[in-house]
């Protein structure tokens, strides 16, 4: 018999229940019960009170992706002895896996990466909250004003869920951002105007408009300005 | 079309006496006393106009009719690239460095049918100042134990008789005679360490493909090789692709693998031509494609090219590039070894690796072992470059102390400078100082210092050097670089290089090396693969070694070694300057102003300090500072 926590106040006597691939582990000192192939977060949040790991580019319809990495945290495989950092929404839990979701590192780490997406967004209401609860203040940084953080779960929400690509992520580094396919002036008529996409973004980037299509975030540069950057440099070559 | 056919099929050896049997019919074929020119057909020799030497040299022998007296070989890269175009007269080795087309006459006339040698063309070693006439005793080689670059320079990497004829292909008739398991064991034991960077056990990531399930699966070579001054992946992959090929074999052998990939940047033309070529003509010997060597055993190998993404030579990344997507990393939490390419198990290896694995199953684990220190064995590959005298390829066995890499191979530092630092690792490496030289280099010791081995990059550097100049120079890469799909990397390394250069154009604070810390952190805990959680170390190093010339840009507004442009100052020194106008004649703004045999002065307003002044003043008479 083991005693197994079912959410934050209560916990339950269970015996090993032959058939059923369950895989235990702790969660800041709480032990719980999942079935295999479950993600840490996933874990988590099927234990209400236990543990507490913030995540932005999570959704379960989608697949995980591991970008925010604001869901962190310190895991240990040989009994406590040595932890490191993983990505909670990809971690796949293991049979005496323990996670601490609170440490000190921890919360360090989210405060700096919640500084750097404020720095970026610093008018995104979620990222205000998040950066509230973690004592960022002001970011030590030239602020931004962007309200996409790339999450990427509107590309996804449109690819796997919906099955069109009609948006995608173009470009990299910091000149990443979510466009119509190729920089398109507009959205082709692959999207549907399902609204999926809006309705996943967790910090309201991508609006509805008026004419029953998405608006995304304004691109940094245009397709017209590549046309152009184009043209100069095949002049001048 | 039926007597193609036939060609081919006498071609496909069927069996390991049969290729045995070719390799002793080339051997009796090849007189060695015979004179044979070979010429360096690497890149970096090529680039210095190796190919007109080549010409000139065929069209000279065919105009003399020298045909059945002498021969010519196009071979693979030996390393010594700041001496090229190379050649070497053979049998008696004798090196003839910086070759032109218009040497060819005088090399023909004097040493080819006279038997003289040509003095000029000869190699001077600086220590000494004395002529070196055989390639063996040039002090850049001497110092060497060249086990994988050896053999560059005795083959034509066009021509897999070559090969064949200093032993290639033996390893992998031996390593199917093994079981699977045998050659893991064989590669444990050996002690080899992946060479593109990570340096984990070669074995236990076979080991794990060996035992992953899956009756489908995949054998890779990682060569997109792009840590900037790193070129040895190349150098291999042109001057000896089947040594890869061999390596990559067993490889699939040991794993129950019958596909392969080789992914190499397309900014290595010559290596994919000869990487191709080499796969077509193992295909025509059967030593790849269907029943290998009459073994039974398939697997064939297919050239992918790279795009041009830095990111890519990272594992996952180029593992979603292969599979046609963007070329973005993903967690590994669960190996690439159990599932990797098309969520295959999946045998990834850096091309230096692939080449260890012929030499460990042809002279033994044991033999092999006994090269290196106690937690890194075999010889490394180490491309030297930045301020040195001899830039190029070096091969030594870990543990040679980077003193010894850098002042006995490589020369020191040209032009009477003094050293400054080095910097290993690629891009996320770090810079190590002069008080920690003698350090012996493998991968844990440099990572005890806060570098990496990574690639085998080593980039030097002297006094003129800035070290935070260096460091916005190695983020700005990574800021170009960066996927941009993971916060802490993509946001991180930019404000990273928003503060560096605010401390190189003289507006730093106090703080920001504490908000650099900070970054740092988070970067190496929170980043999603390598690229981002490595991506720190150049600040890191240059933080912790050179903090005193942070703290001169910061606080004193001062670039000690006179690089970072707002923060340099020139001035002429009355006393010194003789007035010979030279300075005002190449000033681009026209800032300085004077007479004839009168001392001249700078406008500092309208200075943009490109430092011209300086470099053309005979009487040192401009002050930087």
């Amino acid at each position: 018999m083991a005693k197994v926590w079912i959410d934050g106040e209560t916990s339950i006597e269970v015996e090993h229940a032959e058939g059923i691939d369950i895989v235990h582990l702790t969660v800041d000192d709480k032990e719980i019960a999942v079935s295999a192939g479950k993600t840490i977060l996933e874990a988590v949040e099927r234990a209400p009170g236990i543990g507490n790991i913030p995540a932005l580019c999570h959704h379960p319809a989608v697949k995980p992706y591991g970008a925010c990495r604001i869901c962190t945290v310190e895991v240990s495989e040989d009994g406590g002895n040595r932890f490191k950092f993983v990505a909670a929404c990809l971690y796949p839990v293991k049979e005496g896996l323990i996670v601490k979701t609170q440490t000190e590192k921890i919360k360090k780490l989210r405060k700096g990466i919640i500084e750097l997406l404020l720095a970026r967004c610093p008018n995104v209401k979620r990222i205000q909250e998040l950066a509230e609860e973690y004592g960022v203040e002001k970011p030590r940084f030239v602020l931004g004003d962007q309200d996409c953080i790339l999450c990427g779960l509107c590309v996804r929400a449109c690819q796997e869920i919906i099955g069109k690509s009609a948006i995608s992520l173009v470009n990299r580094g910091i000149y990443k951002e979510v466009a119509a396919p190729f920089y398109a002036y507009e959205l082709s008529g692959d999207c549907i105007g399902c609204g999926d996409c809006a309705f996943v973004c967790p910090t309201g980037a991508i609006k509805m408009g008026d004419d029953g299509h998405p608006i995304l975030p304004k691109v940094k540069i245009p397709y017209a300005e590549i046309e152009a950057m184009m043209k100069k440099e095949t002049v001048s070559s | 079309m039926v007597e193609q056919v036939k060609k081919l099929l006498e071609k496909r050896l069927e069996s390991a006496e049969g290729l045995e049997s070719l390799r002793q019919s080339i051997l009796a074929k090849r007189d060695p006393q015979r004179i044979c020119i070979s010429v360096c057909g690497g890149t970096a020799c090529r680039a210095a106009g190796a190919e007109g030497v080549v010409d000139a040299f065929l069209d000279e022998i065919e105009r003399r009719e020298l045909q059945v007296q002498v021969s010519l070989k196009e071979t693979g890269c030996p390393g010594f690239c700041e001496r090229g175009p190379l050649v070497v007269i053979e049998p008696k080795k004798i090196l003839y460095q910086q070759v032109k087309p218009e040497d060819v006459e005088e090399i023909i006339d004097e040493t080819i049918v006279a038997g003289r040698v040509v003095e000029r063309l000869l190699y001077t070693d600086p220590a000494t100042k004395q002529k070196i006439t055989y390639e063996s005793d040039v002090p850049f080689y001497k110092k060497q134990t060249q086990n994988i670059l050896g053999t560059n320079r005795q083959i034509e990497p066009t021509n897999i008789e070559d090969y064949i004829a200093v032993g290639g292909y033996s390893a992998l008739t031996k390593a199917l005679d093994m079981t699977p398991q045998k050659i893991v064991e064989e590669v444990k034991k050996s002690g080899l360490r992946g060479r593109g960077g990570g340096g984990f056990p070669t074995g236990r990531k076979w080991q794990s493909c060996l035992d992953a399930k899956g009756d489908v699966k995949y054998v890779i070579c990682n060569a997109d090789e792009g840590d900037p001054g790193a070129f040895q992946d190349r150098a291999i992959l042109e001057g000896n692709p089947h040594s890869v090929l061999e390596g990559m074999i067993i490889g699939a052998h040991a794993i129950g693998s019958h596909q392969g990939f080789i992914y190499v940047r397309n900014e290595y033309p010559l290596a994919v031509r000869h990487a191709r070529i080499a796969i077509e003509q193992a295909m025509d010997y059967g030593l790849l494609g269907k029943n290998i060597l009459g073994s039974g055993f398939d697997f064939s190998v297919t050239i992918i090219r790279g795009g041009g993404a830095f990111v890519c030579g990272e594992s996952s990344a180029l593992m979603a590039s292969l599979e046609g997507k963007v070329g973005e990393p993903k967690a590994k939490y669960v190996h690439m070894a159990e599932k990797g390419l098309w969520e295959r198990p999946s045998l990834l290896n850096n091309v230096k690796t692939w080449a260890n694995v012929p030499l460990i199953i042809n002279k033994g684990a044991d033999w092999y072992a006994k090269i290196g220190t106690a937690g890194s064995k075999g010889t490394m590959i180490f491309s030297l470059v930045g301020n040195i005298v001899n830039t190029g390829l070096v091969e030594v066995p870990m543990g040679i102390t980077l003193r010894q890499m850098i002042f006995d191979i490589g020369g020191g530092i040209p032009d009477g400078k003094k050293f400054k630092a080095v910097q290993t690792g690629g891009p996320s490496g770090g810079c190590i100082p002069e008080q920690l030289l003698d350090t012996p280099v493998d991968f844990d010791e440099l990572t005890k210092l806060g570098s990496m081995m990574g690639s085998g990059g080593m980039i030097v550097m002297d006094e003129d050097t800035c070290m935070v100049d260096v460091a916005r120079y190695f983020i700005e890469f990574l800021k170009g670089e960066s996927c941009g799909k993971c916060t802490p990397c993509r946001e991180g390394i930019n404000r990273m290089s928003q503060i560096l250069s605010n401390i190189t154009q003289g507006k730093g604070k106090p703080e920001d090396l504490d908000t650099l810390q900070d970054l740092a952190e988070v970067l190496s805990a929170g980043a999603l693969c390598a690229l981002g959680q490595t991506a720190a170390n150049p600040v890191l190093s240059t933080i912790r070694y050179f903090k005193d010339e942070y703290l001169a840009h910061i606080n004193d507004k001062k670039c000690p070694a006179g690089v970072c442009r707002e923060l340099v100052r020139f001035s002429i020194d009355p006393e010194k300057c003789e007035g010979c106008l030279r300075c005002i004649k190449e000033c681009p703004t026209g800032a300085i102003t004077g007479e004839k045999k009168q001392p001249h002065t700078i406008n500092q307003d309208m200075c943009i300090r490109c430092g011209a002044c300086y470099d053309v003043c005979k009487f040192k008479a401009v002050i930087k500072r």
